[in-house]
């Protein structure tokens, strides 16, 4: 069977766990491993994985013979906006971890199959793949006027990217929980926990529903999402049953359900406690096998 | 520059219209912000902060809906002010530069930005767009008996670096117990303080919000806050009646007329509060454990759902280490009790 190939750009913590989840897949191969320091470790990681890699930063990448056919971005905003019109421009599908949000915002379970064809897909945020999933499970069984996520990380897994720009990731969160997962307005919240050792990622979920929402109904499909996003998270998991709470006048008259999620890492390069730096490598690797079917299947046709 | 800040010893910020909405459950009136201003106002306080209790952008199924938007407050409290500052205080992650920018719209003039004590860090952003407003900066370093002195002033000289003009060693849990409090604010002086002021901001969840705070100013701070009647979460803050009264019988002057203090407390707060902060099992337990006090409200509230003791889950909230902010977690662990409680039961059957 012909594999899709792929470049990771950036060669860091993200890059490296993206990696060995890639290199587990039938329908994507990766090639190249490109950063811009030599002295990176990331890079050496690659190639004792068989990966070429090279400090030649995108130029060097550019300049194969043999161009890869999707291309994953985990270095930073700026140098997304930068690299993606020429990833555009060579024809290469783009995966973007980053923050830039150049391209569709993609969670996979949601709204993947609206945008395979795009030249670029971003991933949101991790506190945007561990909670829009259960936001659009809750909005396809009733209108969602509101919903709120808060996203729980160990302090030693919140990068210098989030902590010198916090608010780039309660507005893009918000703004996806809106766009992606359907309600009518979002709300994120992010609190860094330095307690050692660390905890694992948690999230909650907190949606307004109509005061007379079907309840059994709306749990079934949050357990039947919970199964889906398990699939590509394996530690993605519900803390208790969805609790619901009746109809408050501060709540303008609205119930509500929150939701308590447990987002466990594989421990593939990252430790198993950064589940919010897993759940978007596994989310990103998601969407490359996912891309790699479709080119599959658009040539086969 | 006022005549009190001429002659003045230390300055009093007044926080019952935001710590105060804690215990108020965010349900604060207009009326109800004007009177408490005009008081505090009238009785010479300088700083009046006004504010969601979890800071702007607070208002949320987590923490509780504000009944009146935190702007609409803020503008009401610029309006009733004939010369005190009005503060706004705003958490990275909860609230962003935007709603600090809209604040800063409506009139508030002092931005105090709190981190846990270990995650300055993510201040940054926000103490640059405070200055670029020209605001007064404050930072407020939560939960400070999480760390020791050295490991905190470290923390305090990130956020000078980014731009505030002050430091406040904040005893969120109200652990922090006499010397303990001193060690912290002689610390932060020592590497901050040829260039910006040092604060604290006691709870009396162990009885010890007045005291810290003596010993706070001993040890060079010289912005303290209170909040009247002590309305804040936990049991509450340092009474600013009292630091009023206290501070002048040592000779120490704040600029705050004592009388009038304890007027707007007595005739002001006290008649609208639903009860007042008191130090009941659960709210020591959040100073002997080291918990949140926000975290109290929200304890009663999973214990009347869930039907497990409040101090039980504040017990385990400290074992967990949860920061501000983590009001969910509440909620999680009573469901953990819960289903324990269930589990004994069954295996006692």
């Amino acid at each position: 069977m012909t594999k899709a190939t792929a470049a990771i750009v950036g060669p860091g913590n993200i890059g490296t766990d993206l990696l060995a989840k890639l290199q587990r897949s039938e329908h994507v191969e990766v090639r190249y491993m490109v950063g811009v320091d030599p002295t990176s470790d990331g890079l050496e990681r690659a190639r004792k994985r068989g990966v070429e890699a090279s400090a030649g930063g995108v130029d060097w990448l550019l300049a194969q013979d043999d161009l890869p056919d999707i291309v994953f971005e985990a270095t930073s905003a700026k140098a997304h906006q930068a690299n993606a019109p020429r990833y555009a421009e060579a024809g290469i599908q783009a995966v973007d971890l980053t923050p830039a949000a150049v391209g569709p915002l993609v969670c996979p379970p949601v709204n993947l199959k609206e945008h395979l064809t795009a030249s670029n897909l971003n991933m949101i945020t991790c506190g945007g793949q561990a909670t829009i999933p259960i936001v659009s499970a809750v909005s396809r069984v009733v209108p969602v006027p509101y919903a709120e996520i808060v996203a729980s990380i160990a302090s030693r897994s919140a990068g210098p990217g989030t902590r010198a720009n916090i608010d780039e990731f309660t507005e893009t969160t918000a703004r996806a929980i809106e766009r992606v997962g359907g309600a009518r307005r979002g709300k994120a919240v992010i609190i860094l926990n330095p307690v050692e050792p660390p905890m694992i990622m948690r999230d909650t979920v907190f949606c307004a529903i109509p005061a007379d929402a079907d309840r059994a109904c709306i749990t079934e499909s949050i357990e039947k999402m919970v199964t889906d996003v398990a699939r590509y998270v394996p530690g993605y998991t519900l803390r208790a049953e969805p609790q619901y709470d009746d109809p408050r006048d501060i709540w303008a008259g609205q119930a509500r359900v929150a939701v308590f999620l447990e987002v466990r890492g594989n421990g593939d390069y990252l430790p198993p406690w950064a589940g919010n730096l897993d759940i978007m490598t596994a989310a990103a690797a998601r969407v490359g096998e996912l891309l790699a079917v479709a080119k599959k299947t658009a040539v086969e046709a | 520059m006022s005549t009190n800040e001429a002659t003045r010893d230390l300055r009093i910020t007044d926080s019952t219209l935001r710590d105060g909405s804690h215990a108020m459950r965010h349900q604060f009136t207009e009326e109800q912000v004007r009177g408490v201003v005009h008081a505090l106002d009238a009785a010479g306080v300088e700083v009046i902060e006004v504010a969601h209790g979890d800071g702007l952008g607070g208002s949320s199924f987590n923490y509780g809906f504000s009944k009146v938007d935190e702007i609409q407050l803020i503008r009401a409290a610029v309006d009733e002010a004939t010369a005190a500052k009005i503060a706004v205080l705003l958490l990275p992650g909860v609230g962003t530069v935007e709603n600090l920018k809209a604040a800063h719209e409506a009139g508030a003039s002092v931005a105090r930005i709190a981190t846990h004590c270990t995650e300055a860090d993510v201040s940054i952003q926000h103490f640059g767009a405070a200055r670029d407003l020209g605001m007064e900066t404050v930072g407020f370093l939560m939960l400070s008996h999480r760390i020791g002195p050295e490991a905190l002033a470290k923390q305090a000289r990130i956020m000078v670096d980014a731009g505030a003009q002050c430091v406040y060693v904040v005893d969120s849990a109200g652990a922090l117990v006499l010397a303990e409090a001193q060690a912290r604010v002689q610390a932060l002086v020592l590497e901050i303080g040829t260039q910006a002021q040092v604060g604290f901001h006691g709870h009396q969840n162990l009885s010890l919000g007045i005291a810290n705070s003596v010993l706070a100013f001993q040890g060079g701070a010289r912005q303290i806050d209170g909040a009247l009647c002590a309305l804040g979460a936990g049991a509450g803050n340092s009474p600013t009646e009292i630091l009023a009264a206290t501070f002048e019988r040592l000779g120490i002057s704040t600029g705050v007329d004592v009388q009038g203090a304890m007027a707007a407390a007595e005739d002001v707060v006290k008649p609208f509060i639903p009860r007042l902060p008191w130090m009941d099992r659960s709210s020591i337990v959040q100073g002997y454990a080291g918990v949140y006090s926000s975290f109290l409200l929200h304890a009663e509230r999973a214990s009347e759902r869930y039907g497990v003791p409040a101090h039980a889950i504040l017990e385990r909230v400290g074992e967990a280490g949860y920061v501000g902010g983590q009001e969910d977690m509440i909620i999680d662990i009573a469901l953990q009790l819960s289903q324990e409680r269930e589990l004994a039961a069954e295996g006692a059957r």
